[in-house]
């Protein structure tokens, strides 16, 4: 498998750190070498949130993924601040609901999700972020098929286990856009 | 074997130290370290243990010192301002020979600094974390699973030279998250503390533990003794990766963070067909200084990156006797270096 550099990014309650972990975990389920780092401290509040995750066949050398070949955004200030820097043929997929933008690049393939519209149709509030991580997917299947349901376990605290469901039908309409 | 789980270093890091015995741990809040005393909040009373969140990082570190008289594993965590705050008590520890764990995740300085990852309190912890002539023992993980696994390591040799360890970590280590093993809970035996200040029932002298020495004779006997402790740590405690070293012509020494981003470019450069090796040291000190020597003896030249302006460098020029160019590449501030630049300098280099 290709090396995946993915950074995922948003203002700050959008569940940006939670659909990376669960990639994350999905790589560690699938015994990949996986990274997750944060963004952390005041520029998460209210501003952006983003966190990098990498998975791949070999060691991880820096967590920091300066230079993706996937992001996902789900704001106007995250796409800015990534978009120069995803690697040529990487894969951008953004919230076309919150993000009225379109991008100029023409050697990265970008995929335009109205998630959080999405999400509220389908009684899903809140979860954009996973519909979104099922459109990735789609594009670029990051783990074997029934590791996504694993991962998601993994990432729901047994208080919220009711959820499950829920965040299984938002990969489910990720992967029909 | 255990489950391989996710996990942040810093809860990493705790869960490691209880698994070690610590059952006593002091801690003041302070961004990026937070998650660790947090977890402690958590799991100590379920435990048995003590978390106690005292006043300020100079109370804190001395519960540690109480702790520790008494005889207990006895632990603190904080970042670089909150360090620096501790530095009084950890110098009446070692003056006092006292062993505990103290982790530093490190953010920018001086001042308060910054919040993001650094390495610029190398000289601090392995030079002076206080007054005094002392040293403490100090673990540089680049891993969440290497967190984990120096933690016992770090409580059993301060228990045995009776001297305060330090874990040199970072904000990026501490916040991030790896797959990690953690350890079965140790079966080993403490050793036996039969200087600790605490209960006897009368059955023998009361100990005294104190660093306050007014004849200057029998404090200068103490710290010779001290010093002899510590030469026998240099000989016998060095721990380093040496990563593509036999051949290579140019030598990278990093620790933490910086040498994941360094063994990065070492992997590209070799792609690129240049000779390049890298040297990790994991005990800072005591440095190690035999493997600095041998890679002198064959490589052509050094470059040492770091996350601030050049700390270990120095060590890195005393321990190959300025037999081969020792050159530095560094980012401070709270700025994590791309493989990228870090390439770009071993090319600049090797040309």
């Amino acid at each position: 498998m290709q090396d995946l550099n993915i950074v995922f990014a948003g203002f700050g309650g959008q569940g940006i750190l939670f659909s990376g972990k669960v990639a994350a975990y999905a790589g560690l389920i699938d015994n990949k070498e996986i990274s997750w780092l944060p963004s952390y401290g005041p520029e998460m509040r209210g501003g952006t949130a983003n966190c990098s995750v990498c998975i791949s066949d070999t060691p991880i050398g820096s967590p920091l993924v300066t230079n993706p070949n996937v992001l996902i955004a789900m704001n106007l200030p995250s796409l800015e601040k990534f978009i120069d820097e995803v690697e040529e043929g990487g894969i951008v997929i953004i919230d076309s609901y919150l993000i009225d933008k379109k991008v100029e690049r023409d050697d990265v393939r970008v995929f335009y999700v109205p998630a959080t519209k999405l999400a509220e149709e389908n009684g899903l509030k809140g979860l954009a972020n996973i519909i979104l991580l099922g459109k990735l997917y789609k594009e670029c299947p990051f783990c074997e098929e029934e590791t996504i349901e694993k991962a998601l376990l993994k990432c729901i605290p047994p208080k919220k286990a009711a959820m499950l469901d829920f965040n299984k039908k938002a990969i489910a309409i990720g992967r029909t856009q | 074997m255990a489950d391989k789980v996710l996990m942040k270093g810093n809860e990493a890091l705790a869960e490691a130290a209880i698994q070690a015995g610590c059952h006593h741990f002091f801690g003041y809040p302070i961004t990026p370290q937070t998650e660790l005393a947090a977890y402690m909040a958590k799991r100590m009373p379920k435990i048995g243990g003590t978390y106690l969140q005292a006043e300020s990082e100079i109370a804190a570190i001395n519960m540690v010192l109480g702790a520790s008289a008494a005889g207990v594993r006895a632990m603190t965590s904080s970042s670089s301002p909150g360090i620096s705050l501790k530095g009084e008590g950890i110098s009446y520890m070692a003056g006092s020979d006292l062993p505990a764990l103290i982790i530093n995740v490190q953010r920018g300085g001086p001042g308060l600094g910054g919040i993001q990852p650094s390495q610029a309190d190398y000289w601090q912890a392995t030079k002076a974390l206080g007054h005094g002539d002392f040293q403490v023992l100090v673990f540089a993980p680049s891993t969440v699973q290497e967190m984990v696994d120096l933690v016992q390591g770090a409580f059993d040799m301060a228990d045995k030279y009776r001297m305060p360890a330090m874990i040199l970590a970072d904000g990026m280590l501490g916040q991030m998250m790896e797959p990690v093993v953690l350890p079965e809970k140790s079966e080993k035996e403490p050793i036996a503390k039969p200087w600790a200040s605490c209960g006897h029932k009368g059955e023998r002298e009361h100990n005294i533990v104190n660093s306050l020495y007014l004849t200057p004779n029998a404090l200068e006997n103490l710290v010779k003794e001290r010093y002899e402790r510590y030469e026998t740590i240099k000989k016998n405690e060095q721990m380093a990766e040496e990563y593509l070293t036999e051949d290579a012509e140019l030598i990278l020494v990093a620790y933490g963070a910086s040498s994941r981003v360094a063994k990065g470019a070492v992997n590209k450069a070799r792609e690129k067909g240049l000779k390049v090796g890298l040297i990790r040291p994991i005990t800072l000190w005591p440095f190690p200084t035999d493997a600095i020597k041998r890679a002198a003896s064959h490589a052509k030249a050094l470059l040492t990156v770091e996350m601030s302006m050049g700390q270990m460098v120095d060590d890195v020029k005393l321990a190959c006797e300025q037999k081969l160019p020792v050159h530095f590449y560094g980012r401070t501030g709270g700025i994590i270096p791309t493989p990228k630049e870090i390439l770009a300098e071993i090319e600049r280099l090797m040309a």
